[in-house]
């Protein structure tokens, strides 16, 4: 549909992704803005989750008691600088859901793969580059650009037998696609009786990017949260890509796996061993005692960011990244907020309708009687997303934003 | 019966274009094939296509179009003697046929006229192979094996009901008879059912299960024709040879909707050509030949040879549904394809060909009343779901709900499995 434009949106991706060796990434662009030098700083954040280990093979099957210690993540803000000796593998975002994806493919044959240009081209994010040729076309298959018809055809394969990873070139060409993911693969399990499962995985980049013009800079999760039946989870660093992919494929349910364009690039340290994340959790980033903020995907570097300037100016927040964008992990977030009694949403998401308001509700609805102040929601504006770098990035939250909500959360 | 199979040559569907052979070439071979066919069988659509504008041209083509197929059956039929091995069926399948026609009769979305197409098809399915269907969709699932209780208990909103009453009249599933739904939008099973013959190949190619022969049908209307995934779905199935046969009931009529005001050309069957794959137009209200064309596409599905596209000219008797004040249709019309009921043209087939007695068919139409009251009383009588089953089923792995404040899977909380929790 859109594929042409989105090819000079995904552009940017492919200089980077083709000169891996050299470890350029989207943030050393020259037409970088404000929130570019945030986000090459905010590398140095990815919260180090060697810890996570302990989840063992498969997430979804461990016991409420133990959420509690498995939320939890160093507190330090350690560099990422990484060296060849220490245990694991250095890789960047796109390549960590590859790199599920494979093993996932890997494990059951049944995982198949199909969207625009995930075959032969590899991905228009490179995040199927290579598996093709080594899995076959029907198993990497290459679609015709017919979004609604492809990803009812991923249903109607989940339906029969298989586990279908759908991509969107870019998420939101799946606007397309929405009949099927919102009737049928909401709704088949519930409309059949439970009789028939829709294993799918719905997955792509989204968000706001570099100036990709807004039809390329969509904040879909609010479209998307309140269809039943489906799960949605968020990404953030290369190692929770990774869990949160091979989780999504082996669960029974429909999963939509919301990755940002300018995430791709992230570098981390990953375990060599196999390890999958719970698709319910969410993930404490840094623990903190004055006020809790809850955010997801990108945002969680410009939190991070404001963070360090919040730190030098007395206060101690607690950042948590959902990760699970629905459900809530109304634990892990009410236990924060029992601790700190003070919340600040920070969102990439729509301010009408979106994940921040449905996460206002929550608390509002759960945790009323601990809020020493009201939510404070900072959410991307209500405006189709501007093309001129100005006016985008007077569209989503800017760390200096957060760093004011904190300081008048805690007068 | 295998040898009126075998006599019904592939070279009578009109073959996709192959990319071998010139453009002038083809031009004879689908002139060749009009010339040829100069029959056509529904003396009304030919009035309705007469008042197209500015479309003699098409109008003509119309009825010189016709598909060779109900050629075929005729010279069969002219050509049999009275002994059974010429004739299109055999005295059981006679009496299945009828008995399953009769059974389809009944419910919401009414399907009256129509029996012919989903008899003719379906019959002929193994129980491996997969339906996908419109929100006419419990025909198609009693024709697929589904027991009448359970489809209208499922009407009834019953728990005995296929879906445990979750579904209702257009969301008809089975899992044991592979009946995919139940798609009450235009369209949207056709991606569905192209995703279940996708794993058939999938199974075939991939996973290396060389008997999986497995072939998924796909019932639409006339009014899905003009959708969007209708095309993209014939482009796909062409594309990679799956499985699948689109079958098109066209009853001439989308609720209130014309296909003749809805449709450039309404001769749907010349889209599968044009995608690459055998387009068929078929008498729909005559189960024989219906059976006939259906018999060619399964095995072509089978043999790995890809997808067809048949048109089946029918009617539906009543109006789109029991809403439906059906107010735009001319009686005449109406009447005319009155006189062309399914049902009886079977009745007057196996008379004819005596195939069977009044009184064998009396006894199947007995049977089917006896069925259709015991399916009303065992709904009637079934109870309804009870509130503990409002939570079930909306997430295959209910941890799809999430965590609670207190860490449990909101799942593990005894007011989930009551009911009452508040998700």
């Amino acid at each position: 549909m859109a594929a042409i434009i989105q090819g000079i949106g995904a552009a940017t991706a492919l200089t980077s992704a083709n000169s891996l060796d050299t470890k350029k990434s989207f943030f050393s662009n020259s037409r970088r803005s404000l929130s570019v030098g945030a986000e090459r700083k905010g590398r140095t954040f990815v919260v180090r989750s060697d810890g996570h280990l302990s989840y063992g093979l498969n997430g979804r099957g461990r016991r409420a008691e133990q959420l509690i210690t498995n939320a939890v993540a160093a507190k330090e803000d350690t560099a990422a600088a990484s060296t060849s000796s220490k245990p694991g593998h250095e890789l960047l975002l796109f390549e960590a859901l590859r790199e599920g994806l494979e093993e996932e493919m890997d494990r059951d044959p049944a995982v198949c793969v199909m969207g625009e240009d995930v075959g032969h081209y590899g991905g228009s994010y490179k995040v199927t580059k290579g598996l093709a040729p080594k899995y076959g076309d029907l198993r990497v298959l290459d679609t015709p650009i017919a979004e609604n018809s492809f990803t009812g055809m991923g249903i109607g394969a989940a339906m029969t037998g298989l586990r279908p990873v759908i991509e969107g070139m870019n998420m939101g060409f799946l606007l397309l696609a929405f009949n099927q993911i919102s009737n049928n693969c909401g709704m088949l399990h519930y409309t059949s009786g439970g009789q028939f499962k829709i294993p799918v995985v719905i997955r792509g980049p989204g968000g706001v990017g570099r100036q990709l013009g807004a039809e390329h800079s969509q904040r879909l999760e609010s479209y998307f949260q309140s269809i039943p039946g489906i799960q949605m989870v968020a990404c953030s660093t290369p190692y929770n890509a990774k869990g949160l992919m091979k989780a999504a494929i082996r669960s029974d349910n429909p999963v939509i796996l919301f990755e940002h364009v300018l995430l791709y690039n992230l570098k981390e340290r990953i375990p060599d061993e196999e390890y999958v994340l719970n698709l319910e959790e969410a993930e404490m980033v840094r623990p903190g005692e004055h006020v809790t903020i809850l955010t997801y995907s990108r945002m969680r570097y410009h939190v991070m960011q404001a963070a360090k300037t919040l730190v030098n100016k007395g206060y101690d927040p607690e950042v948590i990244d959902i990760r699970s964008l629905k459900p809530f992990d109304l634990h892990t977030i009410g236990n924060s907020v029992k601790k700190t009694h003070r919340v600040l949403i920070v969102e990439e998401c729509m301010r009408t309708g979106g994940i921040g308001a449905s996460l206002t509700a929550a608390i509002t609805e759960n945790f009323h009687d601990y809020l020493d102040a009201p939510i404070i929601c900072l959410s991307s504006q209500d405006v189709p997303t501007p093309y001129a770098g100005t006016l985008e990035n007077w569209t989503v939250v800017q760390p200096a934003q957060i760093v004011t909500a904190v300081e008048q959360l805690c007068q | 019966m295998a040898a009126s199979a075998s006599s019904f040559a592939a070279n009578k569907f009109l073959q996709p274009i192959n990319s071998t052979r010139s453009i002038d070439n083809n031009k004879k071979t689908l002139l060749g094939n009009q010339l040829k066919d100069s029959s056509f069988f529904l003396g009304s659509a030919k009035k309705l296509y007469m008042k197209k504008p500015f479309s003699s041209q098409n109008s003509k083509s119309r009825s010189n179009g016709v598909f060779a197929v109900s050629e075929v059956v005729k010279d069969k039929k002219l050509n049999a003697d009275s002994s059974l091995s010429n004739l299109l069926i055999t005295k059981d399948e006679g009496l299945e046929l009828y008995e399953d026609m009769g059974e389809n009769v009944w419910f919401v979305h009414l399907y009256n006229g129509q029996e012919a197409v989903s008899t003719g098809f379906i019959r002929l399915l193994k129980k491996e192979d997969s339906v996908v269907s419109t929100y006419r969709d419990h025909v198609h699932a009693l024709s697929k094996g589904v027991p009448a209780r359970q489809v209208m208990s499922e009407l009834f909103g019953k728990t005995t009901g296929c879906c445990r009453g979750q579904g209702g009249s257009m969301h008809m599933f089975s899992k044991e008879h592979n009946v995919l739904g139940g798609f009450a939008f235009i369209g949207e099973g056709i991606p569905v059912a192209t995703g279940a013959a996708f794993t058939s190949k999938y199974r075939r190619e991939v996973l290396k299960e060389a008997d999986c022969d497995h072939v998924t049908m796909a019932f639409f209307g006339d009014g899905t024709c003009n959708n969007g995934q209708f095309f993209e779905c014939l482009n796909m199935a062409a594309l990679w040879k799956l499985p699948i046969i689109f079958v098109v009931e066209n009853n001439l009529w989308a609720i209130g909707m014309s296909h003749l005001r809805s449709t450039s050309d309404p001769e749907i069957w010349k889209k599968g050509p044009a995608f690459g794959m055998p387009g068929v137009h078929v008498d729909g209200m005559d189960v024989l030949k219906v059976r006939e064309v259906a018999k060619e596409a399964v095995a072509r599905a089978r043999r790995g040879d890809g997808p067809t596209l048949v048109e089946c000219e029918t009617y539906r008797f009543r109006g789109h549904s029991l809403a439906d004040p059906d107010e735009l249709r001319d009686p005449a019309e109406k009447n005319h394809y009155a006189t062309r009921d399914p049902i009886s043209a079977l009745k007057k087939y196996m008379f004819e060909n005596n195939l069977a007695s009044e009184a064998e068919l009396k006894a199947i139409d007995k049977k089917i009343d006896e069925l259709v009251e015991e399916a009303v009383e065992f709904a009637d009588e079934s109870p309804h779901p009870v509130r503990s089953q409002l939570l079930e089923n909306v997430f295959a792995d209910p941890k799809g709900f999430g965590i609670g404040p207190d860490g449990r899977y909101r799942c593990e909380d005894p007011k989930f499995t009551e009911g009452t929790a508040h998700v």
